[in-house]
């Protein structure tokens, strides 16, 4: 009877276009600003590194003025010190440890063709690359060695692979940034982790770093940061070493723990290190550290605004009036063919088949909406990126993701479903006996 | 057979309680034809409805073919109506945007049978009710008799005991009229059971017997003695 019900629902659909037609729009705009909205909020609040996203642990050491927390509610400082960040490093009480800071490159490519440019680069330690499970396309990372002896090392993403060495498999070829020449040990296959959940601190939708070289060689040359730098006193001493030496916050520092044991036991560490720090007169606020994992991380600095969340409650209460609507056109419906429904029953269907009936036939209309649906979400998409497309991070949140394209069309037959169960009741309760002389 | 004894049906509303039936009674044994006549208000449409298990009464006790309707559900009720009864309106009651074929499938779709079990049922009918050639016809594509012979297929494809006609040929001219007279005389001769209301004293007297209806009664003394003889 299924097939019988979709054909039946098909054939009222032609021959009510315009109702019809009203009652898939309702439907299709619902969905669609529901949907954009779904769609921000989805790739924003997906978890970039799922399959280590449990053993991933950021760190934070509360070593911020003490008569003024970082942020309220008494949440200690979202980066380490230079002083912290190598301490913590050198004593590798984790299975393992990236220090890590967001700085700048002027790659200049050899040849008269290309001019140099700037490339978002970062400066760490070795471990980034598998314990962030960083796809290469040709090489790898360096080695710790390669830290320890400041070599100098690079790893490049396609694009400048791409842009430099015209794609070919350039490692062990040589490229010069700021006047110095570093050997290629890797290029980067496509990663786009979003968010950007090892630095959320300077965007965490903006994209990946260009290039990669050692923390050793950047600490040597005095590299300063290109990303957020704070700090709560004055910096005491002269130049790059005064700077080092400061309380000044400007580093990244994960940890690889496995269990909550390796956890608590490391979670001790840091109590312990603070402790030995407040014995030298560093570290004047109570102790308050944290080990938050990768969803941790990103709940702790709401890496989904708040605003977003607020505009999802309104999408979904736009959706409902839209499916108010629905329920009222679908009413309408209902009383129009009140006699056929009564014919219906008085040839033999019950009320369990008339509910079918018209529950199939919203259902068809609910898919319909809900391929409109997706059209307007794409629209909706777009006029985001016309309103607001000169911001990088913005164009990254509004790619379609087939999730949501699947879930808009899961999400408009249920709607749809829903809208029909009132006037399907109210069909299945039409007495047979007092419409067929309507007819 | 159909038998009513002390049908009561009442509508209520606020301030109104009208007797719509009161105490009727009735015995419609297999194979006749009866026909229902009364003035207009008289309660015929409110019997046949009863009778064709598409309204409720208030008291009294329905059998139709051996089963007392009075405790069946909706459910039981609408399947029992497929089996058992086929309709026929005055208005025809076919729907419009279904051509001839489909609108004689409605009531097989609902009894469950299989698609050739359906086709066969429906081309044979086309062919009895003479509108073979017909059948990818839209309703407006024929005239009111033959409209009202698609209707007597549809109610009869499902091979119903009862064959209920609510004025079935107030839509016709008398030529019209009388062709379908012939064809639910040949039914009847089939051995299909004819209850059909009618205002036309001409058509009444083409039934084997007539129950006249007068303010919600059956007015005649016939139907009674023939209920009593039967229950004896």
């Amino acid at each position: 009877m299924f097939s019988y019900y979709v054909k039946l629902g098909l054939s009222s659909i032609r021959k009510n276009p315009i109702l019809s037609s009203l009652m898939v729009a309702a439907i299709a705009v619902g969905i669609g600003a529901c949907m954009t909205v779904i769609n921000i909020d989805y790739i924003m609040s997906g978890n970039p590194i799922p399959h280590r996203s449990d053993l991933l642990y950021h760190v934070q050491l509360d070593s911020w003025d003490p008569n003024d927390a970082y942020d309220d509610p008494d949440r200690p400082p979202d980066q380490v010190t230079y002083l912290d960040g190598t301490a913590l490093l050198a004593a590798g009480e984790a299975r393992r440890q990236v220090l890590s800071y967001k700085t700048g490159r002027v790659i200049e490519p050899e040849g008269d063709d290309l001019r140099p440019f700037q490339a978002d680069s970062r400066s760490t330690t070795a471990g980034f690359f598998a314990m962030f499970d960083v796809p290469f396309l040709y090489g790898s990372g360096w080695d710790k060695n390669a830290d320890d002896n400041e070599e100098f090392v690079v790893v490049i993403n396609k694009e400048i692979n791409e842009r430099v060495f015209g794609g070919e498999d350039s490692v062990g070829r040589m490229l010069t940034m700021n006047g110095e020449p570093y050997r290629v040990s890797g290029v980067l296959d496509t990663w786009d982790p979003m968010p950007k959940f090892y630095d959320v601190t300077n965007g965490p939708f903006n994209q990946v770093e260009e290039v990669y070289f050692p923390f050793s060689v950047s600490i040597a040359h005095e590299l300063g940061s290109r990303g957020n730098t704070s700090c709560w006193r004055p910096v005491d001493g002269d130049g790059y070493a005064g700077f080092l030496g400061s309380e000044c916050i400007w580093m990244q520092f994960w940890v690889e723990l496995h269990g909550e044991n390796e956890r608590q036991a490391y979670h001790a560490f840091l109590d312990a290190y603070v402790e030995s720090q407040k014995a030298l007169g560093r570290f004047p606020r109570p102790m308050n550290n944290r080990l938050n994992n990768v969803m941790e991380w990103m709940s702790d600095q709401e890496v989904v605004d708040k605003d977003v969340r607020v505009l999802l409650g309104l999408a979904f209460l736009f959706l409902i009036v839209c499916l108010l609507n629905t329920i009222g056109l679908l009413l309408a419906k209902v009383t129009r063919r009140a006699g056929d429904i009564g014919l219906r029953r008085a040839l033999g269907a019950t009320r369990r088949a008339v509910f079918a009936q018209y529950i199939v036939e919203a259902g068809v209309i609910g898919l319909a909406g809900g391929i409109l649906g997706i059209a307007m979400t794409w629209l909706g998409l777009q006029g985001i990126r016309v309103l607001y497309g000169e911001l990088d991070f913005i164009a990254r949140l509004i790619e379609m993701d087939w999730a949501v394209v699947s879930a808009a069309v899961v999400l408009a037959v249920v709607s749809a479903l829903a809208a029909a169960l009132y006037p399907t009741w109210q069909a299945c309760a039409i007495q047979p006996a007092s419409q067929l002389k309507a007819l | 057979m159909l038998v009513m004894k002390d049908i009561s049906k009442i509508y209520r509303t606020d301030t109104v309680k009208t007797h719509a039936l009161r105490q009727f009674s009735l015995f419609v044994d297999e194979g006749e034809f009866v026909s229902v006549t009364g003035p207009s208000g008289s309660g015929k449409t409110t019997f046949l409805n009863i009778a064709g298990l598409l309204e409720e009464f208030s008291s009294g006790v329905y059998e139709l073919d051996g089963r007392n309707v009075s405790g069946l559900n909706d459910y039981d009720r609408s399947i029992l109506r497929n089996e058992k009864i086929g309709f026929i309106f005055q208005s025809f009651n076919l729907i419009p945007d279904l051509n001839i074929f489909d609108n004689i499938d409605v009531p097989l779709r609902y009894r469950g049978f299989k698609s050739a079990e359906r086709r066969k049922r429906i081309d044979s009918m086309l062919e009895m009710v003479g509108l073979g050639s017909r059948a990818k016809h839209l309703p407006s594509q024929l005239s009111g008799g033959q409209q009202q012979r698609v209707a007597i297929a549809r109610a009869l494809a499902g091979e119903p005991r009862f064959l209920l006609a609510d004025e079935p040929t107030g839509n016709l001219d008398s030529h019209m009229a009388e062709s379908v007279m012939d064809l639910l005389t040949e039914i009847n001769a089939d051995g299909t059971t004819i209850i059909m209301v009618t205002h036309e004293p001409s058509l009444a007297k083409r039934a084997q017997r007539n129950i006249l209806v007068h303010d919600g009664r059956v007015s005649d003394a016939e139907p009674q003695l023939h209920l009593a003889a039967k229950s004896a």
